[in-house]
């Protein structure tokens, strides 16, 4: 039976195909064969024995991927004992890797992927260093047939949620940071001096110091929140000095200075619906993204309420409002944040080879007047249930039956 | 406020001081020792009538609205889409407004000579959005302990504070609300107490004082609330269970019956000294006889049920439960009860009493007959209860429950008109009612709407297009 499943050929037919990597494509095939993409196009020959999913008048395009939540790390956010996300105790958290913290059976799973998101990254919480976080799909019994890559990013906190670690300065947290990678650095030289404890003090264990060398190579990007503008460049600062892989998240004040971030050639994750000052980014704004993205910055969307994950696509419709070119938005949460976690060979877009994650739609994603008709996390037909449609139905009509 | 994880790393101080926030119901007296100032008589706001009933304990006007109609020439927008409100959705129509009244509705509506006449054509026009529950300027940006008046959490019983006592008319989030299209607030306190004191509701203008924003002659609000706030923020003293919440304010409101009976006697009678006052007493015994409302904050469907029974012991309405994430399980008894809900359109989930939020909420509500208010309880989704209510709107659709979009437009201003006991006054677009008026740039149920113009109370307190009517708080001024 399983073997007859994963040679199951799928062919979605008629639809308007966003492919994300070019055009769109009217009338278009898009065949999934084995969990992945066979063939897509105005021209494709629909095999015999293909299932077929009459998508005429609806919208095709790539699963959406979610840059920056928590899922199945966190069930219900007041309620400590369904949290995994954070290393307690750890400012320097470099070897928490939350993979193995993750629920696939997370209850926000089913709800968040039959509204059209099909990964996510799963990002750790902190002060400093908050750890390794893995990008996953929202599919799967277990967290090895969830997993796309991990770790997909270390993030570090530069934002004034980072102070306590750098003893209540911005300055002292960025001197924190440099010297934990310092230290980093003299560890990789001298791994047999710190064993023996021929060597000073270092600012972190040696797991951790060990678990910053691929960032220090420059193979495992360094996601960094920051908001403020001095921030941002302080961030851009440590990441030429070490030649890191930088992205950037929240990049409120980004707006500010997207010539700077472009030259640099650091990605930016940010929530276009995020406008409320605060000390740590009062010019924040809700033209962040489009501005960013008009200065030649490569902008990620992220919707940070876990639960509510399925919001990216409001995210991404008020970022279009507020001046995003519509392309663009639909890329910022498909092909590019594929490319900012390294993945583009497999995720992001509808071109042959690629995993068959794919969404059916009866319009526009981003417009509330749209339903989902078929999620297609590597292949499967996702089921468009979840708890919240089991409560639909028991309360329809009153009393309930139980 | 309800945001967590990796927002928290973002605005850890916001979330810090919002956390025992998030719940609002408000209690109004009906005295009306402000006149609003409508110029046309039409308008008298139906609010003052509640006066009435008024047989408080206070001697005399407190701390009255100083609301000042701001002068306008009148304004005519033509050949837009108008969604009333009120049933109908006037294709190639046209409204004038003028003195802070809508004068007329429809499809050949003429302009005055001195009317400022404003082109629609592609644009869509609704009345003034209302939030009946924000906590913008108790829980104030930028978001530090300062600014943090939101939660008298010091007895679990705070009927005693008024919410107007902590605005603060500079907010940087108050210019942004009315970027939103929002002309009308009710602010209350947060949710940490089992009683938490009055609300205020307020016009959403620039102004000096939260006196000059006190909506004329609308009735205050208590906000109460029901389950894991007050347990937890009291677990040490107590309450620190449900049934302990449900003792809190049966203790109190047998208090307020008695306070309420001796003044009612020296009303009658004024025999001897008037009784001692005493706010907390005063402001309960202001439910007790009808004239403030009850806002309760409420999530689960059978907590709901034993608040009824509560107000049923003590002979009082519950004007709206809020947050009622679980309102779609009892939607009958809450249309028979008469009780409005004010919920999200789809937050659930942050907490264990929102565990069962659904999207059709709001729908299946409607659907049974009750009365449906899409609310923010966010600085952030204030901006944008248009978009929530079309969420809700097409998700009950979906579901196969007929919305209308005349409805879903009625969950963002009518019905939270109805809420705040305004609805005769603003929530609809017709003749006579004040002249709180948006102009959207597209279908105000479509993501990519954006409020072009803002009219609050005839005056343009908001133009997308002009940075001469775009407000900013003094906090804002030589900011980023």
């Amino acid at each position: 039976m399983i073997a007859f499943l994963l040679a199951q050929t799928i062919a979605i037919t008629g639809g308007t195909v966003y492919p994300v990597s070019g055009p769109k494509i009217e009338n278009a095939t898009v065949l999934i064969r084995d969990g992945k993409i066979a063939a897509v196009g105005a021209n494709v020959a629909v095999p015999a024995g293909a299932t077929r999913i009459d998508a005429a008048g609806k919208w095709v395009t790539p699963g959406l991927i979610d840059a920056a939540g928590q899922m199945g790390l966190r069930e219900i956010s007041a309620v400590d004992n369904t949290n995994e996300a954070s290393l307690r105790g750890n400012e320097v958290a470099a070897a928490f890797n939350v993979l193995e913290g993750i629920n696939p059976a997370s209850m926000l799973i089913t709800v968040n992927r039959m509204e059209g998101i099909t990964s996510t990254l799963a990002v750790p919480g902190g002060s400093l260093i908050y750890g390794q976080a893995a990008l996953i799909d929202l599919d799967g019994a277990t967290i090895e047939t969830m997993r796309i890559k991990s770790p997909a990013a270390m993030v570090a906190d530069l934002s004034e949620g980072a102070k306590g670690a750098g003893g209540g300065s911005r300055a002292g947290v960025a001197a924190r940071l440099r010297r934990v990678l310092n230290d980093a650095r003299e560890y990789a030289t001298r791994r047999a001096d710190f064993r023996r404890r021929q060597i000073q003090d270092l600012s972190a264990s040696a797991a951790d110091l060990e678990a910053l060398q691929p960032v220090l190579r420059g193979e495992l990007p360094l996601v960094v929140f920051a908001n403020r503008r001095s921030d941002i460049e302080t961030a851009l600062r440590i990441g030429k000095e070490y030649k890191l892989r930088l992205i950037l998240a929240g990049a409120a004040e980004g707006w500010m200075i997207p010539d700077e971030i472009a030259a640099a050639g650091v990605p930016v994750i940010v929530e276009p619906l995020d406008n409320i000052p605060s000390y740590d980014a009062l010019g924040i704004r809700y033209q962040n993204a489009a501005l960013l993205a008009k200065g030649g910055v490569k902008v990620v969307l992220m919707e940070t309420a876990t639960e509510n994950t399925r919001d990216l696509k409001q995210q991404a419709g008020n970022a279009v409002a507020n001046g995003l070119p519509w392309e663009q938005a639909l890329r910022a949460v498909t092909l590019t944040p594929a490319e900012v976690f390294g993945v583009a060979g497999q995720y992001g877009s509808i071109e042959v080879g690629k995993v068959a994650n794919v969404v059916v739609w009866t319009g526009d994603p981003f417009e509330f007047s749209t339903g989902v008709e078929h999620v297609f996390i590597r292949g499967r037909d996702i089921p468009l249930r979840s708890r919240q449609t089991e409560l639909l139905e028991r309360y329809r009509t009153l009393p309930p039956k139980y | 406020m309800r945001r967590s994880g990796v927002q928290q790393m973002k605005a850890a101080v916001i979330v810090a001081i919002m956390v025992a926030a998030g719940c609002a119901s408000g209690a109004a007296r009906a005295r009306s020792g402000s006149s609003p100032a409508p110029a046309t008589a039409a308008a008298a706001p139906a609010a003052q009538a509640a006066a009435a009933q008024d047989t408080s304990s206070a001697i005399g006007p407190q701390y009255p609205s100083t609301y000042k109609r701001h002068p306008n020439p009148p304004v005519l927008i033509k050949n837009a889409t108008i969604m009333t409100a009120a049933g109908q959705e006037i294709q190639g129509g046209s409204i004038l407004f003028r003195d802070g009244r809508i004068v007329s509705v429809g499809t050949s509506v003429q302009a005055p000579s001195d009317a400022v006449v404003v082109d629609g054509t592609g644009k869509w026009v609704t009345p003034g959005v209302i939030d009946v529950h924000s906590h913008i300027g108790v829980y104030a940006a930028p978001g530090t302990f300062a600014e943090s008046d939101g939660n008298e959490a010091t007895n679990p019983v705070t009927a005693e504070v008024w919410a107007e006592h902590s605005f603060w008319p500079q907010d940087p989030q108050i210019p942004l609300a009315i970027a939103g299209g929002v002309t009308t607030i009710q602010a209350l306190p947060g949710s940490a107490n089992l009683i938490g004191g009055r609300s205020a509701v307020l016009k959403l203008i620039p102004a000096r004082s939260v006196q000059e924003m006190k909506f004329p002659g609308a009735r205050y609000g208590l906000k109460m609330a029901c389950g894991e706030n007050p347990k937890r923020v009291y677990q040490n003293r107590g309450p620190s269970t449900r049934m302990g919440n449900m003792a809190g304010y049966r203790a109190a409101f047998i208090e307020a019956q008695g306070y309420r009976r001796r003044w009612d006697k020296w009303n009658k009678d004024h025999q001897g000294d008037p009784p001692e006052r005493n706010l907390r007493n005063e402001t309960l015994a202001e439910v007790l006889r009808g004239n403030i409302y009850v806002q309760n904050h409420c999530y689960r469907a059978d907590e709901m049920l034993q608040m009824l029974d509560l107000a049923h012991e003590f002979g009082f309405k519950i004007r709206s439960f809020h947050h009622a994430v679980e309102a779609y399980k009892i939607g009958d008894v809450l249309a028979r009860e008469g009780t409005a809900v004010s919920i999200w359109s789809d937050w659930w989930g942050f907490k264990e009493e929102a565990m069962d939020g659904i999207y059709e909420n709001a729908a299946l509500v409607q659907q049974a007959g009750g009365r449906v208010v899409i609310h923010s309880d966010d600085p952030g989704g204030i901006q944008r209860l248009n978009q929530e209510a079309a969420k809700a709107m097409y998700h009950g659709r979906r579901a196969g429950i007929p919305i209308t979009r005349d409805q879903a437009v009625r969950w963002f201003t009518a019905n939270p008109a109805w809420v705040l006991g305004i609805d005769s006054v603003v929530g609809t677009l017709e003749p006579g009612k004040m002249a709180d008026v948006v102009l959207w740039s597209a279908d105000p149920l479509s993501v990519y709407a954006q409020a072009l113009q803002v009219y609050n109370d005839g005056w343009l307190v908001y133009d997308r297009n002009d940075p001469a009517h775009q407000p900013k708080t003094d906090f804002t001024l030589g900011q980023p």
